[in-house]
């Protein structure tokens, strides 16, 4: 029995959750106000702090340090107490890092609508902030180790793995693209220039994308998917290799950000050589996800816990196939700068890493507060909002985005552009971005039915064994240590 | 099984050896891809640093996210060519701090734009972006033309770039000052002949500074390459 011991830090978590839901909200709504300005234009409202170039960056920013990194922490700092059976290792370094990660993403809440930026994708934020972020992750990060250095099992669970190749990678990336000269408190210069810069700004925001969005949620997926299913990890040797593999290889692939640029032409090989070959370790997760299910495909009909990461796994490995053949010079003159590449983005964040997250929390949410869940047909209705809002947002960038992409290409007969107006081919995008908007709110709907959902579970009733905090039938099994 | 108990003897219960390897892992491919582009050192730079006015210029267009909608990266692919001029130049980046090649075109590339129109249309171009491109869906950018440039924050960011290298022979506040004016007046007196009567410290003069010389250089290199 997974035994719910007073000894966890399970406080620090359920922060964490909170904050999962509450910036997961707030970052896409910012995603669906920013998607209305693209398909009509007056919702910039003529403001300097709603402007889209202000508030993209925003979005971006919410949903991937606020929300994906908040649901992390969260999931880490509950699984990773019970996989190693001691405590956090430092409670006021819990606190400094919770209260401290909110306090960042405040700041950068009010800097990004201010026009304050380092204007790298990902890496927005203002040289004080990056600081505040590193000493705040290194305070997590002796966290993080001290606990593995007081655990009581010998013998680290493939979860850590993962988590431990986010925390080590994540102060690397950071550091190295933020390094700068400030000339004011809000303005710094980057100490490389021009492509130089290019390339560590795509090693790095490649790399938030492989160790801030895969490998802790491939980690999360270790742990919560055979708790969920009741079912141990399909095979421990692939998840070795397939972890090894994912590590190394994730790296390199950064230029493939840069194809057709004036970068060097072997860092651009290497990025998309070492892209292709990402499938292989990318598909070995997905396939050890989901032969994990053996024996429990039947749950998935009344376990919406498990309908969430079917879908979350199989949108990685779809987006993991997609990757690497947007990465093929060929393809990528294609896909490049149109909504090709925003749908790829969207099936990894919406698909692969919102599904997980839901998943995760509907079964952290009735353990953490001992109550059974409020409704367990909400939580089915806010899986197929959530599917079918994912299907339309990429169907619609897709179509839109190739088409777009086939106009800007088309050349006459005669050797002249068949659309040199830039303007027409941005009147055939338009209605798409409207397609988006609707999947987009789906998506946000969904969330507010969790988060409902979660309100009235937290105020419900103690649950009076613990076979009633499961969603489905099964009842929970501890954490299968493979053979 | 021998792999698995290999690893499980020598890593899964040596934390301290696991977070070494991973770090190694994970370090090798950064190295091997980054390190190079210093080692190949530089080349004599083909053009002279931003203007005061442009840097400026480029600072409020970094403030302002244009790089969220506009590319500086026109590839060498016939339709590209065709469409925005000639193909990006590794050399026309050297001052571009951060770099703003961009990712996504909601608008068109900008590398190639300087020259392109006249600085009048930049400037209604930022108030009204439908006035000269019908269908735009960019916001506009009325603030750009009462905004001023503020020439104390200019000199730091000149220092500060200075400091990274770029070679700007005068970088105190009165040097500074003096520049911005000059270039400035010139812009001004360019958009009195459209009748538009503009502050020569709003923030719209130093944008239209730093689209004006974006693609210059390399139609100035071009020019001295083929008399």
């Amino acid at each position: 029995m997974d035994q719910i011991t007073p000894n966890y830090d399970d406080t620090t978590t359920k922060r964490f959750v909170i904050a999962t839901v509450v910036w997961g909200f707030v970052g896409m709504l910012v995603g669906v106000i920013i998607a209305l300005q693209l398909a009509w234009w007056p919702a910039n409202l003529g403001l300097p702090w709603t402007s889209f170039g202000r508030l993209r960056p925003l979005h971006t920013n919410a949903v991937i340090f606020a929300f994906t990194a908040n649901a992390c922490f969260a999931g880490i700092f509950y699984s990773m107490q019970r996989l190693l059976k001691t405590r956090m290792w430092s409670d006021t370094l819990s606190n400094v890092h919770f209260w401290g990660w909110q306090a960042i993403i405040l700041a950068a809440a009010v800097t990004l609508p201010l026009g304050m930026t380092q204007g790298k994708e990902y890496a927005e934020l203002i040289w004080p902030i990056d600081i505040a972020v590193a000493v705040v992750w290194l305070s997590f990060a002796v966290n993080f180790f001290g606990t593995i250095a007081i655990r009581k099992v010998k013998h680290l669970y493939v979860a850590i793995w993962f988590y431990m190749s986010m925390v080590v990678t994540i102060t690397v990336l950071h550091v190295v693209n933020n390094l700068a000269l400030p000339a004011t408190l809000s303005r710094s210069y980057p100490v490389y220039a021009g492509l130089t810069d290019a390339l560590v700004q795509w090693w790095y925001g490649h790399n938030a994308v492989g160790f801030l969005l895969t490998t802790p949620i491939l980690g999360l997926m270790y742990y919560f998917l055979p708790k969920s299913a009741g079912r141990p990890v399909y095979s421990y040797r692939l998840s070795i290799i397939h972890f090894w593999a994912l590590v190394f290889l994730y790296i390199w692939a950064g230029p493939h950000h840069l194809l057709y640029s004036a970068l060097p032409e072997w860092a651009q090989t290497l990025g998309m050589i070492f892209s292709i070959m990402l499938l292989a370790p990318s598909w070995g997760g997905m396939l050890n996800g989901l032969l994990t299910l053996r024996g429990a495909w039947d749950r998935l009909r009344t376990d919406p816990i498990l309908k969430f990461w079917v879908v979350a796994i199989t949108f990685y490995g779809m987006a993991t196939f997609e990757g690497p053949l947007m990465s093929i010079r060929a393809v990528n003159q294609l896909s490049h700068f149109n909504d090709w590449t925003i749908a790829h983005v969207h099936s990894g964040a919406l698909g692969w890493v919102g599904m997980s997250v839901f998943g995760m929390l509907y079964y952290m949410v009735p353990r953490l507060w001992k109550r059974p869940l409020y409704s367990v047909s909400l939580a089915t209705n806010h899986f197929w909002l959530a599917t079918i809002g994912i299907v339309l947002y990429c169907v619609a960038l897709w179509v839109g985005g190739i088409t777009q992409s086939l106009m800007w290409k088309a050349i006459e007969p005669s050797g002249l552009l068949q659309y040199p107006n830039f303007m027409e081919t941005l009147a055939v995008v338009q209605p798409f971005w409207w397609f988006r908007l609707v999947g987009g709110t789906m998506y946000l709907v969904g969330l507010c039915l969790m988060a409902w959902n979660f309100i009235r579970t937290v105020r419900g009733a103690t649950a009076a064994s613990e076979s009633e905090l499961d969603l489905g039938e099964a009842a929970t099994q501890s954490v299968p240590e493979v053979a | 099984m021998s792999t698995s108990n290999w690893h499980r003897d020598l890593f899964e219960g040596n934390s301290a050896k696991f977070a070494v390897a991973s770090t190694l892992a994970i370090l090798v491919g950064g190295i091997v891809e980054i390190v190079p582009m210093y080692a190949v050192g530089d080349a004599a730079p083909l053009m002279e640093p931003y203007t005061p006015l442009e840097q400026a210029g480029r600072d409020i267009y970094v403030r302002e996210g244009c790089y969220t909608c506009h590319s500086q990266m026109v590839r060498p692919l016939e339709h590209e060519t065709l469409r925005y001029g000639p193909a990006a130049e590794a050399w026309e980046y050297t001052y571009d701090r951060p770099f703003q090649l961009g990712s996504r075109r909601i608008g068109p590339d900008l590398q190639r734009v300087g020259g392109k129109y006249p600085d009048a249309w930049h400037w209604n171009h930022l108030l009204d972006p439908r006035s000269t491109s019908p269908g735009s869906v960019m916001p506009t950018y009325g603030w750009l033309l009462v905004d001023e440039v503020d020439p104390a924050d200019v000199t730091a960011s000149i220092g500060a770039l200075a400091t990274l290298g770029h070679p700007y022979p005068d970088t105190s506040e009165v040097g500074v000052t003096r520049l911005l004016d000059e270039q400035a007046a010139g812009i001004v007196t360019s958009l009195a002949g459209a009748r538009i009567e503009a502050n020569p410290r709003s923030e719209a003069v130093a944008m239209i500074a730093y689209l004006q010389r974006l693609g210059s250089d390399l139609k100035k290199q071009t020019a001295e390459v083929t008399p």
